[in-house]
């Protein structure tokens, strides 16, 4: 069983190798075997997952060791994998949606000739984030880490004949470089702390670091989250990064990849149990994030940027979760899973309507879909109602429970975190119903006709292509099946988990579990987030379903043009770190050329003077030559006596 | 009468005595990699003697190849017998070491001999005259350049065969000279690999009057040193009363065994081994090319054949640094913390001058005898270590050194114009354009001479260095890197120079060789990828290999 593990990331390594190096011959079945490596891949993740269920729920774990990698002296690391029931979730998270995702690209992507390139990427990223996932040391977790990072760059930018999506793919390197010094701080720090980078020695040694060690290591390993999971500060580049096809959105920028901030925080729980100040910046970016990512959501029109604004604010909630401790870690990883499917469910739907609607994603140019797209509506209904909470829905499970726990953290913070937690659930119901008002209901906005009241709508400059009138259709199977597959996993994912609270028990093992003690009983948590559930519902209702919405955006109010704006985010980070950044970076290129060249090229002109000036000693006599050897010599015989004499 | 009775009791004292002069006891075997080189350049002479001129050539290089062959395989036969470790021991009465540093060293000599005879025999650079492929020596030495007996050697098709004995006889001194372990031994030694090599700086065919020159030079200075050496030889007997190594150092030491009543005067006076130890030094200092004994280096490497050039500046620096190595650790340990000091200053001013120097040159074989000065200085860096690192970072050195300078000074002889080799910087200009390949080649050269990773050069500078700071000479390996960073400057901008500058109009051509300059070359290049990208093995050889056996 432990060589399968190995397999697994194998699989879809020898699947990236494949189509990247097999060149035009594999154009036209490259899609194929993509997602046929993907499909092996999750089957392979099934067939460990039954065998771990065969097995006590202490003996789940298993380890393989590939080849030691760095050996140097007394200190190894090894390419080594872990499989405990943590990395199992997110095994069967990321094959399972990625090959349903890989499905769904075959119809998405078919007109692209790039096709094959696309499902090698796809395949690239799956292998790095199994290796991530699996990865039985920090090294190798950073290893995968700089997978997905790559991988996320070439998706973002691979339509890169679009300006935007190469400036997108860049932004989000560069962002996420941020974070991943934050990784290699926090794994040298261990190094230091533990001489090691594997997990289990570091882990449960960590008792014995000094505080200080640990919240350093904490605060670093939750900059890297920061960065990978697009959360406050380290949040301005997934809006940007759904510029890449919206398959990548749904598998990388949505289920996935951005998950693995959470991932982190959660296998090294036992570092943040021991470094409570660490805990508290994760509960503060998480709580933070959450209602930024839902404000930004709040004004966003375009359908993905709006999504892409929920995907952040719903990390929020599990990095906050994440940062409870043992209260919430579970919870974390439960809402990361329900949030996996009705997520990437509602990307793909967003997809859909796209393909529809000649790729635009203006929602204030949808509307009334639900009647052109019946499956579309229903698969995305369902994943709507799964993400505000509905009763019975996969997200109402989860992210009940990490409201509870939030309030169950205790004494002010909890009634802080808690108020958050339920601030952004009835902030997501309102975007949320606001996104599928626009879209599935009210009167069509699209085609060539103008509305009346919006006569000059059409900006002079768009290019003929967009004023063919679009003619909204269902998808093809290959997109709709997904979309189905993952509407019946938000709909009972989050049931099934709570039956007996077997997601619970389940991952209780590994990342350990406590209740806390809650100021309001479960029943009133619940009560509470059905109430603001209502409410948000109700004023999006207000403001989108009995109203014509208008085809260009009013200008709103002074929040609402900041949220458009991301809440100013690049305006901060231009303000705050381009300019300085280049101020500095003009001042240091002035004293390099200034002082440093200066100083170079001085050196270069002496030694040149100096040398033209000793080749003249070389004058070609002899005897010059005989004068230099008898003058060494004597130099020589007298340094030798007076050496003595000294 | 009386005279005729003195010489008669005289012959009759040594005839009565017969059993007073013990047999020297020779072991012959061990001595094999000299005695077989010696014999095969008997053999060339007798071949010159006796072998019509047609049949000399192939005869010549085949004895050559042959006897540096088999003297290479009796080199690793008596490694593979230990004598380089647990049998090491001083031969033939006390005159040759054989242990490691000895066999390494002969090893390498016999190597780098073996490819220089491929470029002495190379004979299609050249153009043909009249009808005859010739090489790169003069058709008649004797000859005066330009004259009529010349024309009328050219015409008839002479060439120089004696290179090959000649060659031969400097490797068989070259071979004693790092084993040496007497003073007189050292001095015949170094006098048997001179002589020759003072003869094959003048043969060249091209101009000649150059060549001559700088044999003239070479011979007359080396004369002068040869003289300092010989003197320091003098002195030291007068301090020790012996000429062995193992006997000055017991005096240095302060083990007297007997004093001889001759030299009761004299022995144990400092004065004698401090002055004597000074004179010797400078006379291998000389050889090797250190800075202030450097000047003949740049007139005769320019001047001399470039086959020839090539075999000295990398045979003779091996061979004159084992004898030093020798010296030092051997003879003057006892001394080392009055010739450390002396030394330190030999390589600072050998490293900064040559590299310094080097960086105006225009001419391609006078900025590599440059370069051979600044690394002189870094090998001399090595030995000051005085540790067993030190020992064995030096052998190495010398071994991944030599084949650089041997390849290098190959490539130079490829690229010719109308006038022979066109070794004028501003001709290689665009190089690179026309001969991507020779081009590549000798910037694989130039970066192992800069000492870039993954060239021998590298590996070869990190050991000398790494020993010599180990060996507490950290302010000298400050003072090298700060060389070696002026050494890179001219060595890169020749490369800048091939590949990046248009090329000229006039430019010289490259000629196409003969297997025997392109297996050469070939060898080169291998040598110093080897050693560069692995050479661990080379690095544990040289590092068993460097116990001196006293």
């Amino acid at each position: 069983m432990e060589n399968l593990i190995g397999l697994l990331v194998a699989v879809p390594l020898l699947g990236a190798a494949l189509l990247l190096c097999g060149g035009r011959r594999l154009d036209g079945k490259g899609h194929y075997i993509g997602t046929v490596l993907a499909a092996a891949s999750f089957v392979i993740g099934a067939v460990l997952f039954a065998d771990m269920l065969g097995r006590g729920e202490h003996d789940r774990a298993l380890h393989s060791k590939v080849f030691s990698w760095i050996p140097v002296g007394g200190f190894r690391a090894d390419v080594a994998f872990q499989l405990d029931q943590l990395s199992m979730t997110f095994v069967l998270l990321i094959t399972g949606v990625g090959t349903l995702i890989h499905i769904y690209s075959i119809g998405y992507m078919e007109h692209d000739e790039r096709r094959r390139r696309f499902f090698g990427y796809l395949n690239l990223f799956l292998a790095a984030m199994l290796l991530l996932v699996l990865a039985d040391n920090y090294l190798l977790l950073y290893v995968g880490w700089e997978g997905v990072g790559l991988a996320s760059y070439l998706l973002i930018g691979f339509w890169q004949h679009k300006p935007s999506a190469a400036t997108a793919a860049k932004k989000a390197f560069i962002v996420n470089r941020v974070g991943d010094v934050g990784l290699s701080i926090a794994i040298m720090l261990m190094f230091t702390t533990f001489g090691t980078f594997t997990f289990a020695p570091v882990l449960t040694n960590a008792d014995h670091a000094s505080e200080g060690k640990l919240t350093a290591i904490g605060l670093m390993l939750l900059l890297a989250a920061c960065g990978k999971s697009a959360q406050v500060p380290l949040q301005s580049w997934l809006g940007d990064a759904m510029e890449g096809p919206t398959p990548v959105s749904a598998l990388i920028h949505a289920a996935t990849m951005v998950t693995a901030g959470v991932y982190l925080i959660t296998r090294s729980g036992a570092i943040f149990n021991a470094a409570p100040d660490a805990q508290a910046a994760v509960v503060t970016v998480g709580a933070v994030t959450l209602l930024f990512g839902a404000i930004v959501g709040c004004a966003k029109d375009d359908i993905k940027k709006a999504l892409a604004g929920s995907t952040m604010s719903q990390i929020g909630y599990m990095i906050l979760a994440a940062g409870l401790g043992p209260i919430g870690y579970v919870f974390a990883i439960m809402h990361l899973v329900t949030h996996g499917f009705f997520k990437a469910g509602l990307f793909l739907g967003a997809g859909s309507v796209m393909h529809a609607m000649n790729d635009e994603v203006d929602m204030r140019k949808y509307g009334g879909l639900r009647k052109y797209m019946p499956v579309t509506f229903v698969t995305f209904g369902l994943g709507y109602l799964a993400i505000i909470g509905f009763p019975g829905l996969s997200g109402f499970w989860s992210k009940d429970k990490i409201i509870e726990a939030a309030f169950a953290k205790g004494g002010t913070e909890g009634w802080i975190l808690g108020g958050a937690a339920l601030l952004g659930a009835a902030i997501t119901a309102y975007y949320m119903t606001r996104v599928m008002l626009l879209t599935f209901f009210g009167e069509k906005r699209w085609g060539t006709t103008p509305s009346p009241e919006e006569p000059s709508a059409e900006p002079a400059a768009e290019s003929a292509g967009a004023h063919t009138e679009p003619h909204p259709h269902e998808s093809p199977s290959s997109m709709t099946i997904p979309m189905i597959v993952l509407a019946v996993g938000s709909v009972f994912a989050g049931g099934l988990f709570s039956v007996n609270d077997a997601f619970l028990k389940w991952l209780e093992p590994v990342t350990g579990h406590s209740h806390g003690d809650s100021p309001l009983s479960a029943a009133a948590v619940t009560a509470g987030t059905m109430v603001v559930l209502a409410i948000g519902v109700a004023l999006a209702w207000a403001q989108y379903g009995r109203r014509p919405v208008p085809r260009t955006a009013p200008r709103g109010s002074l929040l609402t043009r900041a949220a458009r704006r991301d809440l100013l985010q690049d305006d901060f980070n231009h303000v705050a770190l381009v300019k300085p950044g280049q101020y500095l970076t003009r001042g240091l290129v002035y004293v390099d050329h200034k002082l440093v060249d200066g100083v170079v090229n001085g050196t270069a002109a002496s030694v040149g003077g100096l040398s033209g000036r000793l080749r003249k000693l070389q004058n070609g006599y002899a005897r010059t030559y005989a004068v230099s050897m008898f003058g060494g010599t004597a130099v020589l015989i007298a340094a030798t006596l007076l050496m003595r004499a000294v | 009468m009386i005279h005729a009775a003195t010489v008669h009791s005289l012959w009759t004292t040594a005839a009565a005595a017969p059993d007073k002069i013990p047999s020297p006891d020779i072991e012959y075997g061990q001595l094999l990699p000299t005695l077989i080189v010696l014999g095969a350049a008997i053999v060339g002479v007798l071949i010159e003697a006796f072998l019509p001129r047609r049949q000399r050539y192939v005869a010549q290089l085949f004895v050559s190849v042959v006897a540096l062959a088999a003297a290479f395989a009796a080199v690793i036969g008596l490694a593979a017998s230990d004598y380089g470790t647990s049998k090491a021991h001083v031969a033939a009465m006390g005159a040759i070491a054989v242990d490691g540093p000895a066999l390494f060293l002969q090893g390498t000599i016999l190597l780098v001999a073996l490819v220089a005879v491929f470029t002495f025999a190379e004979r299609r650079l050249d153009p043909v005259v009249h009808g005859n492929r010739v090489d790169s020596f003069a058709a008649q030495a004797a000859a005066v350049p330009g004259g009529e007996a010349e024309k009328a050697a050219v015409k008839a098709g002479f060439t120089t065969t004696e290179v090959f004995p000649l060659v031969l006889f400097a490797v068989g001194g070259m071979l004693v000279f790092p084993s040496a372990n007497d003073l007189l031994t050292l001095f015949v030694a170094l006098e048997v690999f001179s002589l020759p090599l003072y003869i094959l700086c003048a043969l060249a065919r091209r101009h000649r009057a150059m060549s001559q020159e700088a044999a003239v030079k070479y011979f007359l200075l080396g004369a002068f040193s040869s003289a300092f050496l010989l003197f320091g030889i003098a002195l030291l007997y007068g301090y020790a009363g012996t000429v062995a190594y193992s006997g000055i150092a017991d005096v240095v030491d302060g083990q007297v065994r007997n004093v001889t009543p001759a030299l009761a005067g004299t022995m144990g006076n400092d004065a004698l081994l401090l002055i004597g130890g000074a004179m010797v030094l400078m006379g291998l200092l000389f050889k090797i090319g250190a800075v202030p004994f450097h000047m003949w280096t740049p007139d005769v490497y320019q001047g001399a054949p470039t086959p020839v050039t090539g075999f000295m500046a990398a045979a003779t620096k091996v061979a004159a640094f084992g004898a030093l190595l020798r010296l030092l650790y051997v003879v003057l340990p006892g001394l080392r913390w009055d010739w450390r000091p002396v030394m330190w200053g030999v390589a600072i001013v050998t490293m900064l001058g040559g590299a310094i120097v080097a960086v105006t040159q225009t001419d391609v074989k006078r900025l590599l005898a440059y370069s051979s000065i600044a690394h002189a200085g870094f090998i001399l860096a090595g030995v000051i270590a005085t540790t067993p690192d030190g020992i064995s970072s030096v052998l190495f050195y010398l071994a991944a050194y030599s084949f650089v300078t041997l390849g290098a000074f190959a490539v130079v002889t490829l690229v010719r114009d109308a006038g022979g080799e066109a070794t004028h910087l501003s001709k290689w200009a665009g190089l690179g354009r026309r001969s991507p390949l020779v081009a590549a080649v000798f910037a694989v050269f130039l970066l192992a001479f800069a000492g870039i990773p993954l060239t021998s050069g590298f590996a070869g500078k990190f050991a000398v260095f790494k020993a010599a700071a180990d060996g507490g000479a950290g302010a000298l390996v400050v003072i090298g890197v700060i060389s070696s960073a002026v050494a890179a400057f001219f060595y890169i901008r020749v490369i800048v120079l091939m590949f990046f500058s248009e090329p000229r109009t006039d430019g010289p051509s490259v000629a196409v060789p003969s297997p025997l300059t392109s297996s050469a070359i070939a060898i080169g290049v291998a040598v110093t990828l080897v050693l560069g990208v692995a050479p661990q093995y080379f690095l544990d050889l040289a590092s068993q290999a460097g116990v001196f056996v006293r």
